[in-house]
């Protein structure tokens, strides 16, 4: 084989193979129990295996790589927050039914069996486990474990010896028996038979045993008491015959009832409507100073009589180009109720020290404050950009009827410039109404309403509330979180639908 | 246009000036009183914005070294903000690299094939565009809380894990590559195809020399892109040494532990050099685009 087509084929092979390589964490995944997971890594591995070895889909060789990625990480996600929506995943209900169930059935209690005599014994600085039983002539001695270390192993193995010869230094004394106690509670140690032996007081080991045992009708049935626990599909947690529910719970389907929550549970529905009218004015107040503050800029720069706009464009420009978590935190610190620089000056100034961030209205103006600051830069630049582009004669043509800027402004540029522009102020607007990074480092969402059953502040946009709901807190209420995610997704989708035909609109008119 | 300079008109000058230069000094005013609050001593003082006393204290203390102050109390460094800029780099860089090769192949095959289904990708590409990470937060989180049952290596709390969640945004970088691609005329690839070269050395060996400017700002975008993210980063990592500097950064303006003039002289110190990478990339992003825009 020539080294040329040696090169042609090596393109091939190699993600062939990687595919082919793939295949064992696939496995891996499969033997953990994630069905789920490996069978998705099985098809895009096939999916791969065909691209890569047949001549016909050639172009999809670039293609595979990128858009694999952008479906997993981009588009799974989001599909997966729908998905998500439908249950109760929650920090009450974090397991999978399978993984709850092999919970309970690994719980274990120190049932019939013999119990055996035990004493810790001294190896340098590590300790042996002894157990004997009374009519068994052996001992039974564990390897050294280190109890010091902050995760001892969970299980040691026992091998037998004779009770007479076990060469070990004498016992500890019991008050380090107790002061270990918690560790050695963690620790099984296994006979050569196989059998497990657990702590079961201060001197004796005993044999462990299942308490739950599996039932033929997917009950679990306490092999201590004999009482039967049955999964309850609907509430996600094993429940026993008097309704009382055993811990872990897991996962469950639960349809819309998210959703019903979220539009009709009064203490719910009330602040949802408040963050999303706030969401909406936040987002449209934006946009409007930013483009307006950022249009004025833009004319004041096409002004040839104006001298050193070079300057001003770069000094302007700043905001932008500054790491937005780095100028919103800077904010946050200026802006501090009692020793931010911005008090201190209005102190100095009128005498007064607003409390921007505990009174709702005061952190919603500081809000668009710091929100602009950062935002017209690039209403700047898209409005120099666009007032380039109109033809200089429109304004000479003014200039002989003798208009002045407002005129000219009002009659010729933002006329000219407002449809382009539309597109870029609806996707600044979506921007917006989803920005999470500004709410997230400047208010936290704070100040909080008093009368919601679920974290929610007068500040917050839907995402950070959502952020809220599955993050912050004891709750992790996941599957609600979700809900409102995918009610959130919809919202933005509405308004690409708006931009897109507003884009058209656009280039259908430049055409 | 010949201009006659009236009095009202210098008026509208000197107007036009003064509002420029108040508007200046808002806009400067947060990054002067930061400079001014990393170099003065304490991290509550108030005063003038040239401090009266110089002192280095949260500059040392942002570079890692511990500082003895001058009443003999000796402070050490509270975060370790050199390793949050490292790790903000390390991820910024490995997660720019993926998604430069990820975003340039599949660039090349919409620039340059035919193939069914183009031009729904390519919407598709723009549409995934519009709906951000954030609203996908909670899955996420279960999905990586998933993987790393499995591979802990990508598992929650790894740098990994948050390369992997970066690699998915190539869309805009693809329209911008593919953009580029097709300013540069096919036939000079068609020759080498007749030379006897397959597709991909005439990608690898022609095309790509040509596009390495874009490629250059594409990587600083991606790179600029990884390294102020936030909201990801915030929910995969939690661990003190994990963080990158968008996450850790907050951690020193807590109520109860106020760190304002460490917090300075950290985000000056991390601050500055992204904004200038920022500033070179942008001007070479204008640069490339035009050059795009020229074949029309």
């Amino acid at each position: 084989m020539s080294s040329a087509t040696f090169k042609r084929h090596a393109g091939q092979a190699l993600p062939i193979l990687i595919a082919l390589a793939m295949l064992y964490p696939a496995t891996v995944v499969y033997a953990s129990g994630q069905t789920l997971l490996a069978a998705t890594m099985l098809v895009i591995i096939a999916f791969a295996l065909w691209i890569y070895s047949s001549s016909r889909v050639y172009a999809y060789r670039y293609l595979f790589p990128g858009i694999a990625a952008a479906l997993i990480f981009v588009v799974f996600p989001m599909l997966y927050t729908m998905a998500i929506g439908f249950t109760n995943y929650s920090s009450r209900n974090l397991l999978t039914f399978e993984r709850a169930t092999q919970y309970l059935l690994d719980q274990t209690y120190s049932g019939e069996g013999a119990s055996y005599a035990f004493s810790l014994h001294a190896d340098g600085s590590r300790r042996r486990i002894k157990l004997e039983k009374e009519d068994d002539p052996k001992a039974y001695v564990s390897a050294p474990i280190d109890l010091a270390a902050d995760t001892p192993p969970a299980e040691v193995k026992a091998e037998a010896v004779d009770a007479a010869s076990t060469g070990l230094a004498d016992p500890v004394p019991l008050k380090e028996v107790i002061a270990l106690q918690p560790k050695l509670k963690l620790l099984a140690v296994v006979l050569p038979d196989g059998s497990k032996l657990r702590m079961s007081g201060l001197r004796s080991f005993a044999a462990v045993a299942p308490l739950y045992e599996r039932q033929a009708d997917g009950s679990l049935k306490n092999r201590e008491n004999g009482s039967l626990l049955k999964p309850d599909m609907k509430t996600g947690f094993y429940t026993s015959a008097d309704g009382e529910r055993v811990q872990p719970g897991f996962q469950v389907g639960v349809g819309f009832a998210n959703y019903v929550r979220i539009f009709t549970d009064s203490s719910f529905q009330q602040p949802f409507l408040r963050i999303f009218i706030w969401t909406v004015v936040f987002s449209a107040l934006t946009v409007f100073f930013g483009a307006a503050l950022g249009m004025l800029l833009a004319v004041l720069f096409s002004w040839e009589a104006l001298r050193f706009s070079g300057v001003y464009r770069i000094l302007l420009f700043l905001p932008y180009a500054v790491p937005g978590f780095i100028s919103i935190l800077v904010f946050k610190g200026l802006f501090n109720n009692n020793f931010g620089e911005i008090n201190l000056i209005l102190n100095a100034l009128f005498g007064i020290k607003p409390p921007w961030f505990s009174d709702p209205w005061l952190a919603k103006a500081m809000l668009l404050i710091v929100n602009v600051w950062l935002g017209y830069p690039y209403m700047m630049v898209v409005c120099m950009g666009l007032i380039k582009a109109i033809p200089s004669d429109l304004y000479e043509a003014s200039a002989i009827v003798g208009a002045g800027p407002v005129t000219n402004f009002l009659r010729i540029t933002l006329p000219l410039i407002l449809k382009p522009l539309t597109p870029l102020l609806i996707s600044a607007f979506a921007f917006n109404f989803n920005n999470f990074v500004l709410i997230s480092l400047l208010t936290g969402g704070r100040p909080d309403f008093l009368d919601t059953s679920v974290p929610a502040g007068t500040t917050d946009l839907l995402v950070s509330y959502t952020w809220r709901i599955a993050f912050q807190d004891s709750g992790q209420q996941f599957g609600l979180a979700c809900a409102i995610s995918t009610v959130i997704f919809a919202m933005v989708a509405v308004i690409s639908l708006v931009q897109m035909r507003f884009t058209r609109i656009a280039a259908e008119e430049s055409r | 246009m010949p201009m006659v300079l009236d009095k009202t008109h210098r008026w509208h000058v000197l107007l036009a000036h003064l509002f420029l230069i108040a508007l200046v000094c808002v806009v400067i005013f947060p990054f002067l009183m930061i400079l001014s609050i990393s170099l003065r001593p304490g991290n509550f003082a108030a005063g003038s914005i040239i401090p009266e006393t110089i002192s280095l204290e949260h500059w040392k203390l942002a570079l890692g070294m511990s500082y003895t102050g001058p009443d003999g109390r000796t402070m050490s460094p509270e975060f370790p903000v050199l390793l949050w800029l490292w790790n903000s780099i390390k991820v910024a860089a490995v997660s720019g690299l993926v998604t430069l090769s990820l975003s340039t192949t599949a660039a090349y095959a919409f620039a340059r094939m035919r193939f069914r289904g183009k031009k729904a990708a390519l919407s598709g590409l723009m549409l995934m565009q519009m709906f951000p990470a954030v609203l996908a937060l909670m899955a996420i989180y279960a999905i990586f809380d998933r993987i790393g049952s499995v591979f802990p290596f990508f598992g929650l709390d790894t740098h990994a894990s948050l390369v992997l969640a970066y690699c998915g945004g190539i869309s805009l970088h693809v329209w911008t590559i593919k953009g580029y691609f097709e300013t540069i005329p096919f036939e000079i690839e068609e020759a080498a195809r007749v030379d006897g070269a397959t597709p991909w050395q005439a990608f690898r060996m022609v095309l790509l020399p040509m596009a390495v400017p874009i490629l250059m700002v594409v990587f600083l975008l991606a790179f600029i892109g990884a390294i102020i993210e936030y909201p990801v980063a915030s929910i995969l990592l939690k661990q003190q040494d994990k963080l990158t500097l968008a996450v850790g950064s907050k951690l020193f303006l807590y109520e109860q532990k106020y760190l304002w003039g460490d917090f300075a002289a950290a985000a000056i110190l991390s601050g500055l050099p992204i904004t200038v990478v920022f500033i070179l990339a942008q001007k070479w992003m204008v640069a490339g685009l035009t050059a795009g825009g020229s074949k029309g």
